[in-house]
């Protein structure tokens, strides 16, 4: 980090940011949000992660009207305006959850290496090929 | 003298379902809020442990289910959904309530 300050040059590190929780029991998952979004200034090579119960966070349909908290799902599939297009979601979590990839909403980004083609931003990996993923980030913030 | 057991921890993350579904007698009721409410997707060991349980009401708050995207047709079989006019009348129902934290 000492690099960029000292030389103005870019210093770009691999970010991964893990979400293990659900959303809105806790706050974790929207302070996660908030941090990725911040963190999108920096211009730094971001991923998400999501296990566990992390992937509750990109259910379709989330309607809460009813319980009085802002629902913050549709900020994910904004997050591609910010350049974090790599979110990686954990086949196993979603399997014991009774969740598929039907489940999630739809979230993509526009490739601007490729003519601005539209693509998915959701991975879905299974818990080795997370586990790669994690092995190979400079920095991991856990949420 | 029956129970109305509140429940609001995921089932993936905590026991506290699970506990509380072992220790329910019959005529007792289970009521899923906040994150518990993943308890009644099916097809998942929580949701069979809850069917598996005869004696017991299952419940779950239709608002929590609404703002994470659970709609009816996910969840398992025996789960009724009840809103927060059904929680207070749950509530009055019972001789008392236990919350599951």
């Amino acid at each position: 980090m000492n690099d960029m300050a000292d030389t103005g040059e870019q210093t770009i590190k691999k970010f991964l940011y893990v979400n293990r929780k659900a959303p809105y029991g806790t706050i974790y998952a929207l302070e996660s949000l908030e941090v990725v979004l911040i963190g999108a200034a920096f211009e730094q090579d971001v991923s998400l992660a999501f296990l566990d119960d992390g992937v509750f966070q990109l259910m379709k349909g989330q309607d809460t009207a009813d319980i009085g908290v802002k629902n913050f799902s549709p900020t994910y599939r904004a997050l591609g305006d910010f350049e974090v297009t790599k979110l990686f979601v954990e086949k196993e979590s979603l399997e014991e959850r009774g969740l598929s990839e039907d489940d999630l909403m739809e979230i993509t980004y526009e490739d601007e290496d490729d003519d601005w083609e539209e693509k998915p931003s959701i991975h879905l990996v299974n818990r080795s090929e997370l586990a790669a993923v994690m092995a190979e980030q400079d920095v991991i913030l856990s949420f | 003298m029956s129970i109305l057991h509140t429940v609001n921890k995921s089932p993936f993350e905590k026991q506290s379902l699970s506990s509380c579904v072992a220790h329910a007698s019959h005529g007792d009721a289970v009521l899923m809020i906040e994150d518990a409410v993943y308890g009644a997707v099916s097809g998942t060991a929580a949701a069979a442990q809850l069917e598996e349980n005869k004696n017991i009401s299952i419940y779950a708050l239709g608002p929590d289910l609404n703002a994470r995207g659970l709609g009816e047709a996910k969840l398992a079989e025996g789960v009724n959904v009840v809103d927060y006019n059904g929680f207070v009348e749950l509530a009055v129902e019972h001789d008392k309530t236990q919350s599951w934290l």
